[in-house]
């Protein structure tokens, strides 16, 4: 059928506009399929290869001491494959050249550094020498956040003991993909690093010889996590166990899961709404060729073609531009994956991170890609069929119109041409509803590509500017008595100073168990606030806890009713204690009480973990450096390198995802508005034709023209805006983890962007359509039938 | 109908064939119990007011439409039986259609156009010689926008002979058309009846047209009203409307 091909090949040279449009769409949501959905599964590769390789542990525990026969005990447990008994404890690091202190986590290296649970990862230089004390290798996000090499030095206090430090070697950890300091959500890798050890050296530093504090095991393919966990617990009890915990509590682990399955379906919902358009398109088009080309499949049927070439020359026609939208989407998408998966490097360290499009994402796109445009075609197709011979040699039958709703409403005193607009607009409802989706779905888009920023801004005025009142964090390496606080008070530009306690709790309700943290606090502190995600604050009751809804939901608690705090350290005596109150937090998993509370709690004196501190901000350096001369700090928390840190990754982080969700919308609301007009206008070239014959003027021919896409994209803005709004919910229910929830805030400025942005689109491709109704050739017009 | 003893091959056997569309309540008799016969190589003018039937007939007598009731036979075909693959075949093999509007494909050439319809037929004239039998050789690239009506006209009459068809079925091929242009295109019509002996049907509503058939078929309100056979046939040139 040569010559049907090349009227194949012709008509989508004809209509090229709108199947570039179609295309364009496509390749936007194979793009996004490919790239995030490549992007999860590359990481799911380099993470599981990298557990694989340095063994990471399926088990993890902190104890107070226990000498070494206890870690093989544990060994001998069923059910574990491997054991590494380690040293770890938190220092201050004084980097050169750097005036923050630096909180460092440090760690024991093994006997054989490069075998054993949890292996670092050599990247650069070698592994600190057996017995060196002075021989240090820092994580590698650490190294390059201060521009460490092999050679540098720093310095750390040890045990309350100042000590010189040389770098000699770089690595990563299995433990540390996702390296963030004890408590925080958001990395900042100038102010917390890894630091290792050897376990020789360390020992002694901390007076930990022939013991260790911290373990780490490994499962047989069989062993039981639970099982274990309750063993290990047993075992470790009366060395001041603080309870093991699976993965599933790993921060580092937890982080990069939940991360990876909103990439996944981030991309999948985008993929398939995309192709849902370009299928969308694909039945717009060709429901009006196949009007246009009534006669000519008549003809071509009365010919004797039947009706499989010809239903395979429309499908073709469909499937044209969704194919060249999958060659283009994969090529970008590829392109995107890459740029992702950089980009999630920065936050995820892997030895090695490479994206690689699996082929079966690519197959999955290609088969999503046919199956949309197949059923695009599909009503298009079945009309050809349909469609009688003899009936093709009748002249298509004039539109029905009707008076409709519209027309009752008055319009009728309206301009002829908007009456005639009006029309158009009820005279097929589904497709004007549709149109209007799609129109609607791309503002939504627009709305929801700022939600991100928009809601992480609006997370860390909550942090920083309303429940942070602090300018620095202390924390102690021991428990203090309060009047070290008094002591604090005296630094440099202090102004204020108040104490904190907190202390590691499982918080338990019938079967459910949750560890985390109780932070107490002075009631009315200044320093922190606690403020519910709408700005009110809330009070510590009197007696009892306060927990967010959070915590609460995963306790299946409710205020008023007890819940049993077990004290992760110390005495570690459960005690049932009142939840007070639930409140509505953005942010953190902990849960609050008054200071004196807690105490009780805890059964110990007036004692503290650490202090924030409000200073006048003019000797913020002395202040920095006096701090790191204490040997009870074991870490320093500036609230404005913190805060500038962070606003530094967002942007980061957002820009590149607002960039393409804006660019992706912007393709939609055009090949929409486009192909609206675009088949207006074939319709209709007649009888504007007709219509400039008559006398019309241009400008008249083109209201009636733009007018109809006009009030479909007036019903769509709104619609797309409250559309945008549900988006952003349901990302916030999804986004929503242990550790915080992202909080509804969209702005009016969101609303005003999204819709200038589709106006923008309207126009540009109303423009585009304006030129053929300047070019309009009367005669030619009157005379040709598509 | 005349009982000649050497009488010709008749092609197309019709009978009792009635034909109702049902729009709503409404009932339309397009057809009522028409029986025909058509003969090999006959040239026949269906004559009829706009309504009477005439494109109803044509198209059932094409395969491209079905009765409602009755029988119409050509050679070993049923075209009765409502069996969209089976006509499909029986078209593709035997028929040829002109049309009032001509109907050609807008995104093809004249010769392209008539290309479509040899590569589908199993013992076809070569394009280019179909497009020469109606003179048009010089206008082969063109597309059907830069053709004028008649043109167009007779490269659809190109495109329908050129598959050697044994009946060619027109309606209202001059319908669309002037005096002069009308006439060139039934002097191609008269020339394909003569030269290739294919079997004509041509419907028309201008009773001038009937002097140049073998024979004319007169309708009326879905009925055959008279037939009369022509002794001698006219050639288009002495026709005059
Ligand atoms: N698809 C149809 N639906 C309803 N009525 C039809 C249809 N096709 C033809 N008719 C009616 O059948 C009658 C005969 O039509 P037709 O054969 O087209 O007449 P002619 O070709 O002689 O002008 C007319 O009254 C016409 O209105
Ligand atoms: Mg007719």
């Amino acid at each position: 059928m040569r010559a049907l091909s090349r009227k194949l090949l012709r008509d989508l040279r004809r209509l090229a506009g709108q199947m570039a449009s179609i295309a364009a769409v496509a390749a936007c949501g194979i793009a996004a399929m490919i790239s995030l959905r490549g992007n999860y599964d590359s990481l799911v590769r380099s993470r599981d290869e990298y557990y694989d390789r340095q063994r990471f542990a399926d088990v993890f525990v902190r104890l107070r001491r226990a000498p070494d026969a206890v870690a093989r005990a544990v060994a001998a447990l069923p059910g574990v494959a491997a054991v590494e008994p380690r040293i770890a404890g938190f220092v201050l690091l004084d980097v050169p050249g750097f005036p923050e202190p630096v909180s460092g986590e440090l760690l024991s290296l093994p006997a054989d550094p490069a075998h054993g649970v949890n292996a670092v990862y050599l990247r650069q230089g070698r592994f600190p020498a057996p017995g060196r004390a002075d021989e240090v290798m820092v994580s590698e996000v650490f190294a390059t956040a201060h521009r460490f090499v092999p050679g540098d030095s720093m310095a750390a206090i040890i045990n309350g003991r100042w000590q010189a430090l040389r770098i000699v070697g770089i690595g990563l950890s299995p433990e540390f993909i996702y390296e963030v300091g004890p408590g925080q959500i958001f990395p900042d890798n100038e102010r917390f690093g890894v630091v290792w050890m050897r376990r020789d050296a360390l020992a002694p530093a901390l007076d930990l010889e022939g013991s260790f504090n911290d373990l780490a095991l490994t499962l047989t393919p069989g062993g039981s996590e639970p099982e274990t966990i309750a063993a290990v617990d047993r075992l470790l009890a009366p060395w001041g166990g603080t309870g093991s915990y699976g993965r599933a509590d790993q921060i580092s682990y937890s982080f990069l899961r939940d991360e990876l399955v909103q990439h996944r379906v981030t991309g999948d919902v985008i993929g398939y709404l995309f192709l849902g358009v370009a299928a969308f398109l694909v039945n717009l088009v060709l429901a009006r060729l196949i009007a246009a080309q009534r006669e000519q499949i008549g003809t071509l049927k009365a010919f004797g073609y039947g009706n499989v070439p010809l239903a395979a020359h429309y499908l073709l026609m469909g499937l044209a531009p969704v194919l060249a939208g999958l060659v283009a989407g994969s090529l970008l998408g590829i392109g995107l994956g890459r740029l992702f998966t950089d980009l999630f490097g920065r936050y995820y360290h892997f030895p090695s991170l490479h994206y690689v499009a699996a082929p079966g994402t690519l197959l999955l796109a290609a088969a999503v890609s046919v199956v949309a445009a197949t059923a695009g075609a599909l009503q298009a197709l079945r009309s050809v069929i349909r469609l009688p011979p003899a009936e093709a040699m009748r002249p298509e039958a004039p539109a029905r119109f009707r008076r409709g709703l519209l027309d009752r409403l008055g319009i009728a005193k309206l301009g002829f041409s908007i009456r005639m607009a009006a029309r158009y607009v009820t005279r097929r409802p589904v497709k004007s509803a549709l149109s209007i989706a799609g129109i609607a779905f791309a503002t939504a888009l627009l709305v929801l590509g700022r939600f991100f920023t928009d809601a992480m801004t609006f997370m860390a005025d909550v942090e920083f500017r309303v429940t942070q009142q602090q300018d620095a964090i202390v924390t102690f390496r021991e428990v203090m008595p309060s009047s070290a606080v008094t002591e604090l008070r005296r630094l440099p530009g202090v102004v204020t100073a108040e104490p904190f306690r907190v202390v590691a709790v499982e918080l338990r309700h019938g079967a459910r168990r949750v560890r985390t943290s109780v932070l107490g606090i002075e009631p009315g502190s200044h320093l922190r606030r606690l403020v519910s995600s709408r700005l009110v604050a809330a009070e510590l009751p009197a007696d009892g806890l306060l927990i967010n809804h959070r915590l609460a939901d995963r306790l299946a608690v409710q205020a008023g009713e007890l819940i049993e705090v077990q004290p992760l350290e110390g005495e570690r005596l459960p005690r049932q204690v009142r939840v007070g109150a639930v409140f509505d937090e953005l942010m953190g998993n902990a849960g609050y009480a008054r200071l004196d509370d807690l105490s009780r709690l805890l059964r110990e004196g007036h004692v503290v973990s650490g202090a924030l501190l409000g200073t006048d901000g003019t000797a913020d350096e002395a202040l920095a450096a006096a701090l790191k001369q204490l040997p009870a700090v074991a870490g320093v928390g500036f609230k404005k390198g913190l805060v500038a840190s962070f606003e530094r990754t967002l942007a980061e982080s957002m820009g590149i995802s607002t960039l393409f969700l804006t660019g992706f919308a912007c393709v939609i609301a055009m090949a929409v508005v486009y192909n609206g007009l675009r088949i207006a206008f074939s319709e209709r070239a007649r009888e504007l034709a007709s219509l400039r014959v008559l006398g019309f003027e241009r400008g008249e021919v083109a209201t009636i023209l733009i007018g109809e896409q006009a009030a479909l994209t007036a019903v769509a803005l709104p619609a797309g805006c409250l559309l945008g709004w549900l988006l952003c919910a349901a990302t916030a229910k999804l986004f929503v983890t242990d550790l915080f929830r992202i909080p509804l805030v969209v702005p009016a400025s969101s609303y005003l962007l999204a819709a200038g942005v589709i106006l923008a689109a309207t126009l540009a491709a109303a423009l585009l359509i304006l030129r053929r109704v300047d070019r309009l050739d009367l005669v030619e017009a009157l005379k040709t039938r598509e | 109908m005349t009982t000649e003893a050497a009488r010709p091959e008749v092609v197309f056997q019709a009978r009792g064939l009635s034909k109702v569309y049902r729009m709503g309540e409404v009932e339309v008799h397009a057809l009522r119990d028409v029986s025909l016969e058509l003969a090999r190589g006959e040239f026949v003018v269906i004559l009829g007011p706009s309504g009477s039937g005439k494109s109803t007939l044509l198209n059932i007598l094409g395969g491209l439409d079905v009765p409602t009731s009755g029988t119409v036979r050509f050679m070993d075909h049923d075209l009765t039986v409502d069996d969209d693959a089976e006509r499909t075949r029986f078209r593709r093999e035997h028929v040829g259609f002109v049309f009032q509007f001509y109907n050609l494909i807008a995104s093809l050439t004249a010769l392209e156009n008539v290309a479509l319809v040899t590569e589908i037929a199993e013992n076809p004239l070569p394009p280019g010689q179909a497009l020469a039998l109606v003179g048009l050789t010089d206008r082969m690239h063109h597309f059907p926008a830069q053709l004028s009506g008649g043109e167009q006209q007779r490269v659809a009459i190109a495109r329908a002979v050129a598959k050697r068809p044994d009946v060619l079925l027109c309606d209202e091929p001059t319908g669309a058309l002037d005096y002069e242009t009308g006439v060139l295109v039934l002097e191609v019509l008269a020339q394909v009846n003569r030269d290739l002996g294919t079997t004509i049907g041509v419907i028309t509503h201008n009773a001038a047209i009937a002097a140049m058939g073998d024979r004319v078929i007169r309708m009326r309100s879905g009925r055959i009203a008279e037939e009369t056979r022509n002794a001698v046939r006219a050639s288009p040139r002495e026709l005059s409307w």
